[in-house]
């Protein structure tokens, strides 16, 4: 049986869905594409992007039976899991994709119906609300025979995870980080390291395959590959004009966060960064007249992306650094194939979330003056709450010290009901009129 | 002559400034906005014409604002209260530094620099804690008219501590201390320290720079602003009509419009 699975996923995942999604770009009608005269070209590598994407969901379907499943927190270290072969799904992600396609709302009510606040996350209230409708807009999720989850980005996916075990009825693998006051102590290390230690005997019960240290180095080695490439791939917005924004790039993230380890994130950002340091040489930029670099904190406002990116290109601004983005450029690099489990725990703990907050006004620092940011556009995610503390006091000393405008968007990540139209549009331009006098 | 005219439709009263060349006030009105934000700034430009004795042709230039501010037809830009109040308090007050606007829809702490430019600015989040609705719905719980508050408070030998934040929640809270036989002038002070509370903390967040200048309905309101002159420590500038500020500042920005189309 397992045989046949396995074939039937393999057979999938190298011919069959490549094959289902050519055939079926090519029937879909096209639609002639609306001429925005504030964009530059879009990128080409989009489409590559959303072929790796699309074959990844639509592959869960086969996974059941072939590959042991694990469901994984965006913070959590996969490259572990990734040496056992596991095919690996992302609530995270997901709720991000729900939000882009604006049923983000529907899916919490469905929890907040089972008894959960409102004031809970929305990404674990869409997870919920999939795992008890059964409802989502990739079809299908694959059954979890493990769940993954560590606290480096914040206390809710501990929670969250364990009503997952209890709903799914499959073990639960939380990694426990030392939150970073200060600086990080040896014994903090040698904590995460035994408990990295010690999952491998789970790991191997639940995947039926024994550990291979030469395959967890390989995949060491992609990860960080795939991290450095991905920093690159931000840093070609330093050029002037920027060749892509903030914007695309929160699109570009889904394989560094949910295919980190595999060599397909890898070869994919390759490709970006050629056609990105193409557009450099070429003085291509996203928008066609760059006169504003703004930078973006904390996850993106999913359901207004495009929406918020037309209302800043319009006026000529162009966001080219995110504290966001740059969360898996800034710690996986760290990765070390010859220190592999104390590298994982200092690259996983050291995270931008689980970091204090003079971390994080020096890390906006040095964006600023890397990229030549002009202004700062907070937004304050109801959802995130690790995110979200000590935004304005990051305000206040930005303006303070370098003298740099910001405007703070009250909003969430996935659940529109909380978005407020005119109150936005009112700080917007109120921000815009700053920036602009 | 030329005259400018600026107009601000806020939640609550929409106001009009017309401003000479010479950048004095020859006009100005303040009337409710109801539920047709297009005739009340007919009608608030009607009055300000009037008091201007001026005919409507006269003016040059307008420049609309406020939450109503895209329902001003003949308006040529239309700009946010936020640089609008920066600009109004600092012609008024030129050691402005600091701008706390109590509109009745939402609150704004504004950090104002050289001629009344916008450095930064915070408003209340989505909720109608620490602005003018709070107070008028209190006032119409209490029977009491929104003029009346302000002396009230200062009447109170004691204060009532109202702990909810929330509009709603308060409303509650009132009824039930009104039950209790509290005195009405104690529920009014503790309701103004209640918003005092909530402003305090958006100037914290941005911090105090220069002299600070109250404008919107609530400064009106004695009550608070002698409250929050305690808390911040330091004086307040009020104007005799706070609530025209807005429009102020809109109606320089229609002079500075015409000032550079020409």
């Amino acid at each position: 049986m397992y045989l046949i699975k396995n074939l039937q996923y393999h057979f999938m995942k190298d011919l069959g869905l490549p094959a289902l999604m050519r055939f079926s770009q090519r029937t879909k009608k096209r639609r002639p594409k609306k001429l925005d005269t504030c964009f530059g070209p879009p990128l080409t590598s989009t489409g590559r992007l959303k072929e790796i994407m699309t074959r990844h969901y639509l592959l869960s379907r086969y996974a059941e039976g072939a590959r042991p499943v694990a469901w994984v927190t965006s913070g959590a270290p996969v490259e572990l899991l990734r040496a056992f072969e596991f095919y690996t799904f992302y609530p995270e992600n997901h709720g991000a994709l729900c939000g882009a396609q604006k049923v983000g709302s529907e899916l919490c009510e469905v929890a907040e119906g089972k008894g959960y606040s409102q004031d809970l996350c929305s990404y674990a209230r869409i997870d919920l609300g999939v795992c008890f409708s059964g409802r989502t807009p990739v079809g299908k999720l694959p059954k979890p025979d493990l769940l993954f989850a560590s606290n480096n980005i914040c206390q809710t996916v501990v929670y969250w995870y364990k009503v997952l075990a209890y709903h799914w009825k499959v073990p639960l693998i939380l990694f426990d980080t030392p939150y970073n006051f200060k600086d990080i102590a040896d014994s903090d290390i040698s904590y995460m390291v035994g408990q990295l230690e010690e999952m491998i005997p789970v790991l191997e019960e639940v995947s039926g395959k024994e550990f291979n240290y030469q395959r967890f180095q390989d995949v060491i080695r992609l990860a960080k590959e795939a991290s450095l490439t991905w920093g690159e791939v931000l840093a070609t917005m330093k050029a002037r004009p920027a060749p892509m924004t903030i914007f695309d790039a929160f699109g570009h993230l889904a394989p560094i966060v949910s295919l980190r380890g595999l060599p397909v994130a890898l070869n994919y950002y390759r490709v970006l960064l050629n056609e990105l340091n193409d557009r450099v040489k070429k003085g291509i930029g996203a928008i066609t007249d760059e006169r504003k670099r703004l930078m973006w904190d904390n996850i993106a406002i999913w359901y207004k992306v495009r929406d918020l990116s037309n209302r800043f290109a319009e006026r000529g601004m162009n966001f080219v650094a995110a504290t966001y983005t740059n969360a898996w450029a800034e710690t996986i690099s760290y990765l070390d194939i010859n220190h592999p489990f104390e590298s994982l725990a200092k690259a996983y703990s050291l995270v931008i979330l689980n970091n204090n907050l003079n971390h994080r006004f020096e890390l906006m620092e040095r964006l600023v003056k890397e990229y030549g940011v002009d202004g700062l556009v907070i937004h304050s995610a109801r959802s995130c709450k690790p995110y979200s503390v000590g935004q304005y006091d990051i305000k206040r000393l930005l303006m303070d010290r370098l003298g740099v405008p910001s405007v703070v968007i009250e909003a969430d990540i996935a659940d529109s009901r909380v978005f407020s139209e005119e109150q936005t549009r009112t700080r917007l331009e109120a921000f815009f009129e700053a920036m602009e006098a | 002559m030329k005259y400018f005219l600026g107009i601000d439709v806020g939640a609550l009263s929409t106001n009009a400034v017309i401003l000479d060349v010479r950048r004095e006030i020859v006009g100005y009105s303040i009337v409710q906005t109801g539920a047709n934000s297009t005739e009340a700034a007919e009608e608030t430009l009607e009055k300000a014409l009037v008091m201007a004795n001026i005919d409507r042709a006269k003016i040059t230039s307008t420049v609309a604002t406020g939450y109503g501010r895209i329902s001003v037809p003949f308006a040529e830009k239309k700009v946010t209260e936020i640089s609008c109040h920066a600009l109004g308090a600092y012609y008024l007050y030129p050691d402005t530094g600091t701008v706390i606007d109590i509109g009745g829809q939402d609150s704004k702490v504004i950090r104002v620099g050289d001629g009344g430019k916008v450095l930064d600015f915070t408003m209340n989040d989505k909720c109608a804690a620490g602005t003018g609705r709070f107070l008028e719905v209190m006032a119409a719980k209490l029977r009491v008219s929104l003029d009346e508050l302000g002396d009230l408070s200062l009447q109170a030998s004691q204060e009532v501590q109202i702990s909810s934040v929330c509009t709603v929640f308060a409303e509650s809270e009132v009824v039930s201390l009104v039950a209790q036989n509290h005195p009405t002038e104690e529920i009014i002070r503790g309701l103004h320290r209640s918003i005092v509370n909530r402003i305090w903390s958006m100037v914290k967040m941005l911090g105090i720079r220069g002299a600070v200048t109250m404008s919107g309905g609530v400064a009106k309101n004695r009550g608070v602003v002698s409250l929050l002159e305690e808390r911040l420590e330091q004086p307040i500038h009020v104007h005799t009509e706070p609530q025209i500020v807005g429009a102020l500042g809109a109606a320089l920005l229609a002079l500075r419009l015409a000032q550079t189309a020409t």
